[in-house]
């Protein structure tokens, strides 16, 4: 098995393309290490996904490594982020910010001035994982701040953990990245190939998993050979981690068709792999676990591809968190002129970002800045010819001619029989189709049309439920009306007397509140201003009255 | 003694038949009008998913329910201006009866909106309370109301009560201050790039 990569078979699934790669591109120099930005905008989260702490304030001189900030998820209880300044300097605003990630909102950000002395504080001493209980990697994983780095950015502690739960057997390590122009992870395993094996340990000890399998796609040779005598140097490893080749097509590296191609498991429908025995990490996660446990460092920067055809030297970076979009593309020389737009992702499920101020976050794995010619909106839609290519392409073995005619009918029950909501929005079908349909974005609309239809259903349902409460409550104390006539009386006198005190409540000062004489007033003038504006309206326009 | 005892057993035969037949008959007939019930109310309760449950009695009735009822006896189901002509088409298509426009004498279709309370100006009327049939307003006698936003139906019905107008109807999110707004939009292009 650990000979020379032409003994591993190839696994293959349904369905895929073929896109040109364009990875050569960045793939041509080596990683580099990022010079120290003037300011870095380190995002937290957005206000809405949870609770966060922050434990510096604005003006503190913060280390390198030092703690910033942590995110508590409102869902589950357990689960939080912290946040670590990748340099030094000083904190000068806390804002709400840009951030160059799929979540489509502001978040939450810590305005760093870098002070370039890039002093640290001390690192944990290295320990040897091997020495460490599962429960004691997961802590080393979660204060590390490690989130999904393949663009999920689900907290990869929490992952751990709920596959722990779940008794899993397989731990797959997904260095596949099948999707054009994204090369990080690739140029990660070429120069780190040791970390990721390692990492792919600890992991595996961490969630208990019986086997690991690296899986990478058959089209990487450079990759497979660094990964292929990383396993064999570390033996005690070699055991029972195993690489994979997958088939060299898109969407290969997607979560569940690389477990169906791996495993052999079809995951069904709105189900999680770790149901199944099966845990997925990205390449750069399990690089992050080996720097977080082997080397004490948390997770304050990341592998991010540079590419398109307006940079002079595309290549992929190992960005600090935080630094903008701008800077990135200004150190790979960017003709501005040629730029015609900035693309995060690849170039079949990326989305374009409106501003360059963007800040780079934990799952910025891709960044593409298009020139006029490449990555052009696609011609003219034609009418479907029922040609059936994008059946062929379809991953997930559905059938998009179907889904587009149900689609344009609105028929949402027909939408839902035949499977919308497994649609893993890859684009491939897109990409196959000649008469260019843009098939994923109606997709999506019909996705969040029949979304929006729960939602409403959802809410009809509240709201009827509080309508029966309050009929039942009306009747309620329709029923109990005589007996409190009856008691009005006696009570009337002591209410009166309480409220002929007058203020009701009064500060220090004896400046009133509330007041029975003042609220009158107040009440007679609004009466009033109301009056006047009415006769105001009525004769400007009568016909404007609402009918009654 | 034979003949007797052959009478006998005629008579037994054939009353017991007859209580049979007559028991098998009254079970059938029971069973007949349990699925015509069972088959009312679910057909009421079909009808009362569709509507909006906005509970805004624009119909004539004093909430969904009841107009749902009223729908399952032969009323026209083109009365539920907050449902629109969505609404109509899905009762036209559950109770198989032909796709009518909207009833205006009922009033308009709008876009959902909710209630805001002016806060500066309410006197505390509690008026808008009584009104609301959701008890999404909260507040007391002479104190500021506020209308629980989540829970507003959008049914309009404590605007007319109002002595100070200050009760405005304002689109969901939008006007609602703090909203985080959207700042990447979905780039449909890319979908069918062609590298």
């Amino acid at each position: 098995m650990l000979g020379v990569g032409t003994s591993l078979s190839t696994r293959r699934t349904a369905g895929g393309i073929k896109p040109p790669t364009h990875k050569e591109h960045s793939l041509r120099s080596r990683i580099m290490p990022m010079p120290i930005p003037p300011q870095l905008k380190i995002p937290v989260g957005a206000t809405k996904s949870g609770t966060i702490t922050l434990c510096i304030a604005a003006g503190d001189h913060v280390h390198k490594y030092q703690k910033l900030a942590q995110l508590q998820m409102s869902a589950q209880g357990r689960s939080c982020i912290p946040v670590h300044a990748p340099t030094s300097g000083i904190v000068s605003a806390i804002e709400e910010a840009y951030v160059a990630d799929h979540s489509q909102q502001k978040q939450v950000c810590i305005v760093l001035t870098t002070d370039g002395l890039d002093t640290s504080l001390p690192l944990e001493p290295a320990v040897d994982y091997r020495q460490l209980a599962s429960e004691e990697l997961v802590t080393a994983i979660r204060r590390a701040g490690i989130v999904g780095m393949g663009g999920a950015g689900f907290p990869a502690a929490d992952k751990i953990d709920s596959a722990a739960h779940q008794a899993v057997d397989l731990l797959i390590i997904n260095a596949a990245e099948c999707e054009p122009y994204i090369s990080a992870d690739e140029a990660l395993i070429r120069e780190r190939a040791e970390g990721v094996v390692t990492g792919a340990a600890i992991l595996q000890r961490a969630s208990s998993a019986r086997r690991c399998v690296i899986a990478i796609e058959s089209s990487k040779p450079d990759a497979i050979q660094a990964l292929e005598q990383a396993i064999e140097a570390q033996t005690n490893i070699a055991e029972n981690c195993e690489l994979i080749l997958v088939a060299s097509k898109y969407p290969a590296g997607s979560e569940k068709q690389l477990i169906q191609s791996v495993a052999g498991i079809e995951i069904p429908s709105g189900q999680l792999p770790a149901r199944h025995g099966v845990l997925v990490h990205n390449a750069g996660t399990s690089y992050a676990a080996f720097q977080a446990v082997a080397q004490g460092k948390p997770c304050i920067s990341r592998i991010t591809t540079l590419s398109g055809q307006a940079l002079k030297t595309p290549k992929n970076f190992e960005a600090l968190i935080g630094c903008s979009v701008e800077f990135l593309f200004d150190i790979c020389g960017i003709d501005k002129s040629l730029r015609a737009k900035t693309v995060l992702g690849g170039s079949l499920m990326g989305l374009q970002l409106p501003s360059d101020n963007a800040a780079v976050s934990k799952t910025t794995n891709c960044l593409i800045a298009a020139g006029s010619a490449e990555l052009a909106p696609p011609a003219e839609t034609q009418a479907c010819i029922r040609c059936g290519f994008c059946a062929d392409a379809c991953p997930v073995r559905l059938l998009p001619q179907q889904l587009l005619a149900f689609s344009k009918t609105e028929n949402n029950s027909q939408l839902l029989e035949h499977g919308l909501m497994d649609c893993i929005e890859c684009g491939a079908c897109d990409y196959v189709c000649p008469s260019h349909i843009p098939l994923v974005s109606i997709y999506q609309d019909s996705k969040a049309a029949i979304e929006a239809g729960r939602t409403n259903h959802e809410r009809s349902e509240a709201w009827q439920q509080r309508f029966q409460y309050h009929q039942y409550r009306i009747k309620k104390e329709k029923d109990q009306a005589p007996t409190r006539t009856k008691a009005a009386p006696a009570n009337k006198p002591a209410a009166e007397s309480g409220e002929s005190g007058e203020s009701v409540s009064s500060n220090g000062d004896g400046q009133e509140f509330f007041s029975k004489e003042k609220a009158s007033r107040e009440i007679a003038a609004a009466v009033a201003r109301v009056k006047a504006r009415r006769a105001e309206s009525k004769s400007v326009a009568s016909e404007q009255d609402k009918p009654k | 003694m034979l003949p007797l005892n052959t009478f006998w057993l005629v008579q037994l035969s054939l009353s017991g038949a007859l209580i049979l037949a007559t028991s098998l008959l009254l079970l059938k007939i029971y069973k007949y009008l349990c699925y015509q019930l069972t088959a009312q109310k679910s057909l009421v309760t079909q009808i009362n998913r569709v509507l909006p449950q906005t509970q805004c009695g624009q119909c004539g009735h004093p909430g969904c329910l009841p107009y749902a009822r009223a729908i399952s006896e032969g009323e026209a189901s083109n009365r539920c201006p907050p449902g629109g002509h969505e609404t109509i088409l899905e009762l036209a298509e559950l109770l198989n009866d032909p796709v009518l426009n909207l009833d205006p004498s009922h009033g308009q279709f709008k876009e959902f909106s909710v209630a805001v309370i002016r806060e500066d100006e309410c006197i505390g009327c509690t008026k808008c309370i009584q009104a609301c049939p959701v008890d999404a307003i909260l507040g007391g006698p002479k104190l500021m109301h506020t209308v629980i936003e989540a829970e507003c139906t959008g049914c309009d019905l404590c605007v007319e009560p109002c002595p100070v107008d200050c009760i405005d109807m304002l689109k969901h999110y939008e006007d609602a201050p703090g909203h985080p707004a959207v700042i990447f939009s979905k780039n449909h292009d890319m979908q069918g790039a062609r590298p």
